[in-house]
């Protein structure tokens, strides 16, 4: 089977000819064309943004990426309030995953003010950082299934996800948004028989996974819709800024976690997981096994976790913090790749500018843009889980 | 064409329909993990109303309100959090910060209810069900900390190199110090109600964090023209209030006063504070007395542009703070410069002169547009015990004026102070430092009624004498000085063995039978100070109003029954410096108030 990109038909003398800048001349009067939006409201977009797309038949003639649905302006807002007052703002920028801004939050603070996390706390953020990602892959997974005409991988995996919600709730003290991270260190050890519960939850998840496999991947219509067809070239990675499951079901094996090594990953033992062909059934796959490594990560750190010390620095007052002035950028291995922020202080006792680098942005909008036309209507709503984005990271 | 395996394969779900199903079926009941936060929860009769909380939140979802039952006194503003749940996004800051540690939540998290006002409500004021749940999350442990609630250690001389001198003990912060010390404020302000003057103490603080000292300098002044005493010898009840003292060590607020003002340097105070152009009202004003009530007044008027003229009966200024407090405590160099500073407004003082003896009462009415009075508490009391008119039994003011006087006091080598206040620590520890220098080593006890746990006396003051090897031996009620000729031989005590009755009266209970002696060669009496009012001429006095004691009664103003003469310190109010500086800064408006009516 030749790669290629999502074309339907293959006979392309049904469709106009491209004009020099590498578009159609799209006629309405003709009534061949047909123009409709993809979402903001639609089960097969993840979370809320549209695509404003040109039909010919059932076929993708051109996109237009909607975003701002979701803008709630977090970036602006945290220049008028204080470091501590950020805290609770940045794990709303990623809703399924809060932790990775949690962390990169903290981490560009404690950076820039030269303060060292306790042990304990270093190991509590790498196990927070992995449940993160479980939970966000056991969350995809069900919506790459789903957006390809799957209901029960879905009902299993966020089963799944439900019982690592449960050990977030009481590590944390919460489901969705944890607060767990916050500058200088963590909220709370391990709660006493955590390591027993996480440990039961790891092996459903192991078993339900081996299912999972079998029902979603060795499956005919699965790999009929997907294999070969949403192909990223190897050679967009760089240009695009495509990093994560995306550039490594290319082959390239970016990740953070290795490339950039933080908190306690150079003591766990772990090879970023690539494939091959890059199409949506390579993608899929890549986060299957990423999973699993995942699940594999956090039992090593349970392991590795210590029961008992500090955890947190001792830090100046976080009422009148003053981070002394500068710019870092801080990054994290989320699910869906690079995940930063970047930070300036002016030294006084607001941030001067953050912002966050989500995959997501270069995901879901040029890369997607780029991929979806040709593509079959059908195919738009699993082209675009394919690429795992989060709406909310684009617009903060 | 597809494999058969992934044909087959996806039928494996069918094996889930036997399983049995993991949704929950009450979930409404579902008990949340043990850290929960859910809805708040707040022991209000800890909670100190300091707003810590409601500072923190992003959301501004807690306003602090007035409670049916919680009265405002030092050290609680009366008011409690009221939480919004329409803001708050339970992310715990405020369990986090809250001072007294008060303030919790519980793990309910399902709350239902037809009017929407009711999601706003007082944690601990308004009952809910969760209030008596015990899971829910607290403040984590294990160095968990917001702001630091350790103080920053001041250094101090050690024993072995002050116990000889007069050398100032406290060293004072250095810049980093008191940057760190500055930083632990939460900037609640609950210390400004209970400060007499009311200092601006959290601006001041801001000051220093910022380090912007000359503004810190000017807020000090707002409220306090002697900065460098008190930021010494400040009996700082600020400090007692402070809400980070509730789970740590107060802010030390009287150190970071004196740093602020030992980092400005003298001639440039004029320039900083603003008062090189004071305009003139061409009105006269006189203070009797140079302490801290007549000081104060002084400068406040010299402000307004009044001229001031000070008669002191001493040849020096600063009343009690110069002849009663000793200079291991307050060095005299840091008192003049309050003081100069205070005279470079243009305050004159005139030494060596005593009201009601060189001039008149009388004659500062017909000189001057008003007269304000600040002379203090300068008597000592007596025990009045047998043997107490023995010429070798002193009072502790007497000898600590003439410690400063630079007179020749009466140095034994046996002493025995009576009293267990901070003034009695003054002079056994003065005297200890005279006999160490006199006969290498030191041979005074103080014994007071009051038994350790209750004596007046400052702890860090009853530490540092025993440090000093002085003997401190409390408890015990005095009854006889035995004497023989024209020398003493010691005291007599017994027990004591209550000092109040149950209406905190005065009413000493004894123990006749467990004695003991304190053998002396003199003995110094330090129960407290009487005021000399002899100033007043007594047909004056029986027009003026005054209470059954013998006090003069003032308005809020310090204004008496005259009207043309004002009083404070300590013969209205005191027992401190800072109550001084706060009757005479009052004063000083209500006389400007007085004269531009008049
Ligand atoms: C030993 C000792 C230690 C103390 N330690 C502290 C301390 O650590 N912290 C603290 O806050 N407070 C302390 N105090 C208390 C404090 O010193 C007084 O509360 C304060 O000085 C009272 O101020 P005042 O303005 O009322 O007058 P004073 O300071 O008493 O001054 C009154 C002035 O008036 C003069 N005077 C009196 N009569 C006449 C007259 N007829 N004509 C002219 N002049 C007259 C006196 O000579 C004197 O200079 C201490 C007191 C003593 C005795
Ligand atoms: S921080 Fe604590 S003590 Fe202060 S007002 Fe809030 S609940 Fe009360
Ligand atoms: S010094 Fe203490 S009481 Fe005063 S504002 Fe600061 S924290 Fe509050």
């Amino acid at each position: 089977m030749s790669k290629k990109l999502l074309k339907w038909n293959e006979d392309r003398t049904l469709f106009p000819e491209k004009n020099s800048e590498g578009k159609i001349d799209v006629d309405y009067d003709s009534h061949k064309f047909m123009k409709i939006w993809h979402g903001p409201q639609h089960p097969g977009i993840t979370g809320n943004m549209s695509l404003e797309l040109t039909l010919l038949g059932d076929e993708v003639m051109d996109c237009e990426t909607h975003v701002g649905y979701l803008h709630r302006g977090f970036e602006k807002l945290m220049e008028r309030r204080k470091y501590i007052q950020c805290f609770p703002i940045v794990c709303r920028v990623a809703v399924p995953e809060p932790d990775f801004n949690e962390y990169c939050f903290a981490s560009a603070m404690e950076e820039l003010a030269g303060i060292e996390v306790p042990e304990a706390a270093e190991w509590l953020r790498t196990l927070v950082l992995e449940m993160s990602r479980l939970q966000s892959f056991l969350a995809w997974m069900g919506g790459q299934a789903g957006s390809l005409g799957q209901g029960i991988i879905g009902q299993w995996t966020i089963y799944l996800r439900d019982l690592i919600l449960d050990r977030f709730e009481e590590l944390t003290g919460g489901r969705i948004y944890h607060m767990y991270m916050l500058p200088g260190g963590v909220r709370g050890l391990l709660p006493d028989g955590f390591r027993q519960r996480m440990t039961e939850n790891l092996d459903e998840i192991d078993r339900f996974m081996k299912d999972v496999k079998k029902v979603m991947f060795d499956n005919a219509v699965f790999k009929k819709r997907t294999v070969g067809m949403g192909v990223i070239d190897p050679a967009w990675i760089h240009p695009f800024g495509i990093t994560g499951p995306n550039a490594r079901a290319a082959g390239v094996a970016k990740d953070v976690r290795k490339d950039n090594p933080y908190l306690k990953y150079p003591e766990l033992d772990f090879e970023p997981v690539v494939g091959k062909d890059s199409d949506i059934y390579t993608r899929a796959d890549v986060r299957r096994r990423d999973l699993l490594m995942t699940v594999d990560l956090i039992r090593q750190i349970m392991a590795k976790i210590p029961d008992k010390g500090d955890i947190r620095a001792k830090t100046p007052n976080v009422l009148h913090w003053k981070v002394p002035a500068g710019e870092t950028y801080s990054r994290a291995e989320c699910t869906r790749g690079e995940y930063g922020y970047y930070m300036v202080s002016d030294g006084t006792e607001y941030p001067r500018r953050i912002n966050v680098r989500g995959p997501s942005y270069t995901h879901a909008v040029a890369l997607l843009e780029k991929m979806i036309v040709n593509a079959n209507i059908a195919d738009v709503a699993g082209l675009m889980v394919s690429l795992h984005t989060y709406p909310p990271e684009i617009e903060r | 064409m597809a494999k058969l395996n992934d044909i087959l394969s996806p039928f494996t779900a069918w094996k889930h329909v036997v399983r049995e199903p993991v949704t929950i079926k009450d979930p409404l009941n579902r008990e949340a993990a043990d850290r929960y936060r859910g809805f708040h929860k707040n022991d209000i009769s800890e909670c100190i109303g300091c707003g810590t909380c409601e500072s923190i939140c992003q959301n501004a979802a807690i306003d602090l309100v007035p409670v049916d039952g919680v009265e405002t006194k030092d050290g609680d503003s009366g008011l409690r959090p009221r939480v919004d749940y329409g803001r708050c996004c339970w992310c715990g800051l405020c369990v986090d910060v809250c001072t007294t540690n008060s303030l919790s939540l519980s793990n309910e998290y399902t709350w239902v209810d037809e009017d929407p006002d009711n999601f706003r409500f007082v944690p601990g004021a308004e009952n809910k069900s969760w209030d008596s749940r015990e899971k829910g999350y607290k403040k984590p442990g294990n160095g968990y900390e917001l702001y630091n609630p350790k103080r920053e250690a001041m250094e101090e001389l050690e024993p072995e190199k002050r116990d000889q001198s007069f050398i100032e003990i406290v060293q004072g912060y250095s810049k980093e110090q008191a940057e760190q010390e500055a930083d632990r404020c939460v900037e609640c302000g609950i210390c400004v109600a209970t400060c007499p003057a009311h200092m601006g103490i959290p601006e001041y603080i801001k000051a220093i964090r910022n380090d912007d000292l000359n503004e810190g300098l000017r807020v000090l002044y707002d409220t306090n023209p002697l900065p460098e005493i008190c930021g010494r010898i400040c009996t700082h009840k600020c400090e007692t209030v402070c809400s980070v003292g509730h789970h740590g060590d107060p802010l030390s607020i009287r150190w970071l006063k004196r740093y602020i003002a030992d980092q400005n340097p003298a001639e440039e105070y004029k320039k900083i504070l603003n008062t090189e152009n004071l305009q003139p009202t061409g009105k006269k004003v006189a203070i009797i007395g140079s302490g801290p009530s007549g000081l104060s007044a002084a400068h406040y008027l010299a402000l307004m542009g009044y001229q001031c003229t000070i008669y002191e009966k001493l040849p020096a200024a600063g009343g009690m703070m110069r002849f009663g407090i000793p200079e291991y405590r307050l060095p005299y160099d840091q008192l003049d410069k309050d003081i100069n500073y205070i005279l470079s407004l243009g305050v004159e003082i005139k030494y060596n002169v005593t009201i009601g003896k060189d001039i008149t009462l009388e004659e500062l009415h017909n000189q001057y547009d008003a007269v304000f009075s600040g002379t203090g508490l300068h008597m000592g009391r007596s025990t009045r015990v047998p043997g107490t008119d023995h010429p070798k039994v002193y009072q502790a003011v007497d000898l600590l004026r003439d410690i400063v006087l630079g007179k020749e006091i009466p140095l034994e080598e046996n002493i025995v102070v009576i009293g267990g206040g901070n003034v009695a620590m003054d002079i056994t520890r003065s005297l200890a430092r005279l006999q160490k220098q006199k006969y290498g080593k030191v041979g005074v006890l103080a014994t007071s009624l009051e038994s350790e746990d209750i004596m007046p006396a400052d702890r860090e003051e009853v530490i540092e004498a025993r440090e000093e090897n002085a003997v401190i031996d409390p408890g015990w009620g005095p009854v006889e000085i035995e004497t023989e000729g024209d020398k003493v031989k010691g005291l007599h005590v017994v027990k004591c063995l209550s000092v109040f009755d149950e209406n905190r009266r005065f009413a000493p209970k004894f123990d006749e039978e467990q004695k003991k002696f304190f053998p002396a060669d003199m003995v110094v009496e330090s129960i407290g100070q009487g005021m000399d009012l002899s100033y007043l001429p007594e047909a004056f006095k029986e027009q003026l109003d005054m209470d059954q004691r013998g006090r003069i009664l003032v308005n809020d103003d310090f204004q008496t029954s005259a009207g043309w003469l004002f009083a404070g310190g300590d013969i209205i109010q005191g027992p401190d410096v800072i109550h001084g500086i706060a009757n005479g800064h009052k004063a000083a408006m209500g006389i400007d108030k007085y004269l531009s009516e008049k």
